[in-house]
């Protein structure tokens, strides 16, 4: 019997380690599918990494490192090289790597922290053939970091997250002709600082409300079919434009990484994919937390690492006094609020709720209710898809609530 | 007297500066939420500098990412390129080692631990 085991050591397992430990839990394990700590931040080379946690600007690496050498300090346990198969509702982990075969652990706590992976191009219906040369941009990012392998020399990219755009830069640094970013959504999902140093600083054209209809080439992509679509989203015929290339990167988003949590009968939202959590990151299933990528997808692994924090110390906490949930608050979004996490309140305490709101709004006013009467409100000159927000809520206007709306005015 | 339109890059927040200029010099910034984003708006209408982060090729034929220590002016980053692919690294590197000295004005730095 372990006390806590992680799954998952990128920057949430670490921060959800460190933080259990300094909450005085000893024995804690750390298991990890990678030769490395550190997830996927160690293909993430760029910088602009740390400014709210350390208030400088790291690459990805170089934040993992960070963590990883205070994980050694405290001597927290890890194993490498180690993919978890699978967990129970009783905390019963099965794991496999090639030193100990299959093994079980039972903990009394698990904090998940598996992180996300990308939307797989089969999710995406494109007309036309399927030759080599269409990569997903996570992996397109791993072969050139980590492989110094470059998939090719004149590329679109599909998709205007921040993975995209970052990509876009990569390649052309690498020596590689970036044509066009194409944008089904008439705004960015990336951030304002991304398309300004990741575009316009190499005049790569940001292809708002774009496309690709097509693919071509038999055995190696030899060009796309690009058009712009109307409002319901639907390509234009009279707009098509063919673009000669060699290479079709896919950045069309992430979802969390449930598996596992499925195996565990965990609550999941339809909305982030991820576990539904308290404000402790404590999902339906008794003792096991979520936190990172695996719980909702972040734009800033600043915030990964605070929620992580979050849940390796409520999941100290839970180790040494078990659960005390006396009442459930759900917090309902009103749809242009899309979600938020956490997406119940079991405790009356100061808690910060993280959400995401549908599409780009201007001069709107965040509004929370109780149902009828407003318990708190925020201006805000704008709000974009891309980039979560966050509103505390005091104990005492937590106490006296059965339920709160989330709610957009504009 | 001309207005330019930036977006500050310091901070994820992304502000949007207007920048106020004569004749090359900066007259007033708005749009900036912290002191940062002006000394950008400077910085940007008169020497534009970005970090450059890479990857050097190891001597085992892995690769190790690197940054420029220091930002260096924009137009120089292909040439800071060129450097840093003509460049094959000794191994084992620590994180924060110099790479490469003094290139367009910057160290080329380590950003990964990578042993032999
Ligand atoms: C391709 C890609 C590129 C990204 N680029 C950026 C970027 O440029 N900038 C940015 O701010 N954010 C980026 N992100 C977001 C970034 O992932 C997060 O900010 C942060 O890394 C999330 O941390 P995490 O610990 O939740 O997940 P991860 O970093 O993904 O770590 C999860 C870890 O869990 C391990 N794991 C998963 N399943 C198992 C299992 N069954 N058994 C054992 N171990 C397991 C994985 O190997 C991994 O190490 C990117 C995400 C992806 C997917
Ligand atoms: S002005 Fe300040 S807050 Fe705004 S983007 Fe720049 S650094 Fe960030």
């Amino acid at each position: 019997m372990r006390d806590l085991v992680i799954i998952g050591g990128g920057p949430a397992g670490m921060s959800a380690a460190i933080a259990a430990r300094e909450s005085g839990i000893q024995d804690i394990l750390i298991l990890e599918r990678d030769g490395q700590l550190g997830g996927i931040l160690q293909q993430c080379i760029h910088n602009g990494f740390g400014l709210h946690m350390f208030g400088e600007e790291l690459t990805g690496p170089e934040y993992a490192w960070k963590y990883e050498k205070k994980v050694n300090e405290l001597g927290i346990e890890y194993k490498l090289n180690t993919m978890v198969l699978d967990i129970t509702e009783d905390k019963i982990i099965t794991a496999t790597n090639s030193s100990d075969g299959v093994f079980q652990i039972k903990a009394k706590a698990i904090i998940l922290a598996m992180g996300c992976r990308e939307r797989s191009k089969g999710a995406l219906n494109i007309a036309g053939t399927r030759p080599a040369g269409i990569y997903s941009a996570g992996t397109a990012q791993k072969y050139v970091n980590t492989m110094g392998y470059l998939p090719g020399k004149n590329v679109v990219i599909l998709g205007s997250g921040d993975i995209g755009l970052i990509m876009a830069r990569r390649m052309t640094l690498e020596g590689a002709k970036v044509h066009a970013v194409c944008e089904l959504m008439s705004y960015s999902g990336g951030l304002a600082r991304n398309i300004e140093q990741c575009l316009n600083d190499f005049n790569i054209p940001l292809r708002l409300e774009h496309t690709v209809v097509e693919i071509h080439g038999k055995d190696r992509l030899e060009g796309v079919t690009v058009a712009r679509v109307d409002q319901n989203r639907k390509p234009i015929p009279e707009t098509r434009e063919y673009i000669p290339c060699d290479t079709l990167l896919l950045s069309v988003g992430l979802i969390p990484e449930n598996e596992l949590s499925k195996k565990a009968d965990i609550k999941l939202s339809g909305v982030t994919n991820g576990a539904v959590v308290d404000q402790d990151r404590h999902t339906s299933c008794e003792g096991i937390f979520a936190c990172g990528n695996v719980l909702h997808v972040h734009d800033l692994v600043d915030f990964v690492s605070k929620e992580a924090e979050i849940a390796g110390k409520s999941a100290a906490e839970y180790i040494k006094s078990g659960k005390k949930q006396s009442f459930v608050i759900p917090i309902k979004a009103d749809g242009k609020i899309r979600y938020s996490v956490p997406q119940i309140i079991t405790e009356a305490k100061d808690v910060t709720v993280y959400f995401r709101v549908s599409d780009v709004y201007k001069n709107a006013k965040i509004v929370i209710t109780d149902g009828n009467k407003t318990v708190l409100s925020k201006n805000k000159a704008k709000l974009a898809p891309g980039e979560m927000e966050k509103i505390t809520l005091k104990a005492e206007q937590i106490k006296s609530v059965k339920e709160l709306h989330f709610c957009l005015e504009v | 007297m001309i207005e330019r339109k930036l977006t500050c890059i310091v901070c994820p927040l992304g502000c949007e500066l207007t920048v106020t200029l004569e004749e090359n010099r900066v007259l007033e910034v708005r749009g900036n939420t912290c002191k940062r984003g002006e000394a950008y708006a400077q910085n940007e209408c008169t020497n534009p500098k970005r970090t450059v982060t890479s990857t050097v090729l190891c001597e085992d034929g892995c690769t190790v990412s690197v940054k420029t220590d220091e930002p260096i002016p924009k137009e120089k980053i292909f040439e800071c390129l060129e450097v840093i692919n003509s460049t094959t690294a000794r191994l084992p590197i620590k994180i924060g080692d110099v790479i490469i000295k003094n290139v367009c004005g910057s160290n080329i730095v380590a950003t990964q631990n990578r042993s032999k």
